[in-house]
């Protein structure tokens, strides 16, 4: 694999400050560290040992958890276009359409959120930091199939400037980025957000996955809830995910695989995961009403709690950082989602809100704990 | 039976090239350098000149602003140069050695009869007063202000630390008259290692013996502080090397300063790691030419590879250093894909590599790459997890980036020295230069104080 290494030295001068292109410095100083681990030395002064891990390995494990819920998720749409079609084209061809149906907006949320990440990073003088390979991947999982690709670029845009770059970039924000583009759907664009219509894949593909399925109605089991009918899933699909939903938050099953590989690597907090279904489950327990096909504890496997608690709440810059505070924080996300799908009638999913109050809270609760070790010293030095 | 206090947090990191328990000597080159840097928070005044005679005990240069805290010449001989560099601040005050080691003589004392106030004159005297350090701030203490208490921590857990209880061999009733010392000037306390057995140590008297059981940095004197009795704001506590306690034991039973202790030449490229006796200062090159690989590029620290400094092959051995490592540099590995390779011969914290599943028994190999592009703070609880410490480490490094002084006392700034965050920066995936930030952050706040 030498040969990397030299084309990449090749080319170091043209990119350095002087160099013909050095505009484009950033990219390909990000580049360069994703072939190489970066082979600068430690300091005369301080730890001259380091361990092995680094922000980019964090954050691709977080991707490589996120897999089982992708491919699920591409199958899905495929699944859910038949459905709608009343036709059966085999697990093989709904895949591919899902994928067909997926990859555009993958590339297209990276294209522009990467796209800004770097000018910026070059503006600044900067790395490109690795943050939003995870935000880039979650956008396309937590938007409805129907999703508009111009829109999504557009929210993209918003939430990369204005929620995470104007802070400061990664490790400042905060908001979680993915959940900012989503809450900016949802407000500037309800139409395409919620409802029956946004569900199931129209508009493209059609001429490969077969006839028209445009304006195809399915409702989710939140809404049918939200609208106080009888949900018509059954519990076992809840947990499978062959659901109408967003494209990564159906399957609890491929969700839980990922928090496994979260918890098992240490990348996400297990606190914060299991404090939410706690809370989540308590609150869905108490008020949770009478609903034909409706069990309490399905307000935990469908909708977007699962893919929030595991994938979004954990975001560690944007949730306690005190390790007793990642209880509370995840208890009031879990219990939030809940009491907001339950009482508010605009709203059948509540976990957005729920993660969105909870980064809002996340520094009052660590200021608490923080507070308290305080005043301990303050009492001791009397 | 002394308190034992049971740590849960920190990392021990198993290095490849411990120090085996023998003794070798080594043939000094002749040259001594005394570095005022080692002495951290002191502004040198040299009282020698180049050319001048000095034995072993003679002051090489005094602290400007306490005269009385000496620092002495660890060899008889010439003195052979005074280093300066940038605005002459001086570098090192080097002396070369005469044939024969000559010591000052002050004196065989029986500390049993002495008061506080005389052990402190002795000590300034002999110069062994300038190894102490303090807490607050981590740097040599003003003798005039008395301290509440004085720690002694009688091992370290650091990668390829010297096993004090082998260096102490020999040395056991040195040892416990330095501590009727140090007992005498203030209520002394001794920390030992569940690890540990030698009489000398868990039956150490005129002392409060406290067990630590735990991993690194279970070995830090400001760890065992903060769960024996904490700092608080407006107290002083002396911290003390157990290397210098011997020290002292000799100066009041010999009457001279003989600053030989045993040091642990260590490192995956050390050929034959093992212990050696050195003087404070002495010159590396004949510890280290023909002892380590030649087949890469290697770097030489002055103490161990988390806490140490580093110096080159004709450097000397630092005031504080029990221990000389040798790892390897690593600039010349470049490591394909290392976010997702697996990496097996790296060590890591992080259950995202394999080091947690195989741990090499031997140890690891660890170059000083830093491994990764410096970021924020993104992963929350790295440093909390190996920061056996009554304190938020995050929000403390925070609040000492941002300069907010109010809130590093109200955080706990007075009980930190950098050492204690020696762990975190090894574990930390934005490879922030912690030791650095905490040793800035309580300079700038020693001079807003003063």
């Amino acid at each position: 694999m030498a040969f990397i290494k030299n084309i990449l030295d090749q080319m170091k001068p043209t990119f350095s400050e002087g160099g013909k292109l050095s505009a484009f410095g950033s990219l390909f100083d990000a580049a360069e560290t994703f072939f190489y681990v970066p082979n600068e030395t430690s300091k005369a002064y301080g730890a001259h040992i380091h361990d092995a891990i680094d922000s980019k390995r964090g954050i691709f494990f977080v991707i490589i958890a996120m897999i089982p819920a992708i491919l699920f998720g591409m199958y899905n749409i495929g699944l859910q276009h038949d459905l709608a079609l009343g036709q059966d084209t085999g697990l093989v061809m709904q895949f591919l359409y899902g994928l067909g149906v997926l990859l555009p907006k993958i590339i297209v949320s990276y294209a522009v959120g990467l796209g800004i990440e770097v000018a910026i990073a070059q503006f600044k003088k900067e790395e490109v930091h690795e943050g939003f390979f995870v935000t880039g991947m979650l956008i396309p999982m937590i938007v409805p199939v129907n999703c508009p690709l111009w829109i999504m670029a557009i929210a993209t845009a918003f939430a990369v400037i204005f929620a995470k770059e104007i802070f400061g970039g990664t490790g400042m924000n905060i908001f979680n980025p993915a959940l900012v583009t989503r809450a900016f759907l949802f407000f500037a664009y309800p139409s395409m957000m919620s409802g029956d219509k946004v569900w199931v894949n129209g508009s493209y593909m059609d001429s490969i996955g077969g006839p028209s399925a445009d304006a195809v109605t399915a409702a989710t089991p939140l809404g049918q809830l939200g609208a106080g009918e009888a949900v018509t899933y059954s519990p076992m699909d809840t947990i499978i995910g062959t659901i109408p939903g967003s494209i990564g938050e159906t399957s609890f099953i491929a969700i839980l695989i990922g928090a496994v590989i979260l918890i098992w690597a240490g990348i996400a907090s297990w606190k914060i995961i299991v404090s939410t279904f706690v809370g989540g489950a308590l609150l869905a327990a108490v008020c949770t009403p009478e609903v034909a096909g409706f069990e309490w504890w399905m307000h935990l496997t469908v909708g977007g709690f699962a893919f929030g608690a595991v994938f979004m709440a954990t975001d560690p810059v944007t949730a306690c950082r005190t390790e007793n505070g990642k209880y509370i924080y995840g208890f009031i996300i879990g219990a939030l989602a809940i009491i907001i799908r339950q009482f508010n009638p605009g709203y059948p999913e509540g976990m957005m809100m729920a993660i969105l109050m909870g980064n809002l809270l996340a520094p009052l609760i660590d200021y608490c704990f923080v507070q308290s070790n305080i005043n301990k010293r303050m009492n001791r030095a009397k | 039976m002394a308190n034992v206090i049971k740590l849960r947090k920190g990392l021990d990191i198993n290095l490849k090239g411990k120090a085996a328990e023998e003794k070798a000597n080594v043939k000094a080159t002749g040259l001594y350098g005394l570095v005022p840097d080692d002495f951290v928070g002191v502004k040198p005044k040299v009282v020698v000149k180049e050319g001048d005679c000095v034995k072993a005990g003679d002051a090489l240069f005094v602290d400007k602003k306490h005269p009385e805290v000496k620092f002495v010449s660890p060899v008889a001989g010439t003195v052979s140069a005074v280093e300066r560099g940038e605005r002459r601040k001086v570098l090192s005050v080097q002396v070369t050695a005469g044939g024969q080691q000559e010591y000052v003589d002050f004196g065989k004392k029986n500390v049993a009869a002495m008061k506080g106030g005389e052990v402190l004159t002795a000590l300034l005297e002999g110069g062994l007063f300038a190894f102490f350090r303090q807490r607050p701030y981590d740097v040599t203490p003003a003798p005039e202000v008395a301290p509440k208490s004085i720690f002694v921590s009688a091992f370290s857990s650091m990668p390829l630390a010297q096993n004090f209880e082998f260096a102490l061999k020999g040395n056991e009733a040195d040892f416990q008259t330095g501590l009727d010392a140090l007992a005498k000037i203030a209520p002394t306390f001794l920390g030992v290692s569940a690890k540990q057995t030698a009489p000398a140590l868990t039956g150490a008297k005129n002392v409060t013996v406290t067990v630590f059981d735990g991993p690194n940095p279970a070995g830090n004197v400001g760890v065992q502080i903060n769960h024996v009795a904490p700092v608080n704001k407006g107290e002083v506590v002396w911290t003390v090397n157990p290397e210098v306690v011997i020290f002292i034991g000799r100066l009041f039973n010999t009457g001279k300063v003989d600053l030989t202790r045993t040091v642990a030449f260590a490192g995956s490229e050390v050929n034959a790691p093992k212990y050696v006796n050195m003087l404070v200062g002495q010159q590396l090159t004949t510890l280290v030419e023909g002892n380590v690989s030649t087949d890469k590029h290697i770097r030489i620290i002055n103490g161990n590879p988390l806490t140490g400094t580093k110096t080159c092959k004709d450097g000397f051995l630092a005031a504080q250093a029990t221990e000389v490592t040798v790892i390897p540099e690593g600039d010349e590995t470049h490591e394909l894909f290392g976010w997702i390779a697996p990496r097996l011969n790296q060590f890591s914290a992080s259950r995202s590599y394999f080091s947690w599943l195989m741990p090499k028994k031997e140890g690891y190999v660890l170059d000083a790459r830093v491994k990764g592009g410096h970021r924020h703070m993104i992963f929350s609880g790295e440093y909390d997890s190996v920061f056996p410490m009554d304190i938020y480490p995050e929000q403390l490094l925070k609040a000492i980036i941002t300069g907010n002084i109010d809130s590093m006392e109200a955080l706990g700034v007075y009980e930190v020295a950098p050492e204690d965050f020696a762990v975190a920066e090894f574990v930390d995936s934005s490879k922030v230069e912690l030791q650095r930030i905490v040793r800035e952050g309580l300079n700038m706040l020693r001079k807003e104080n003063e």
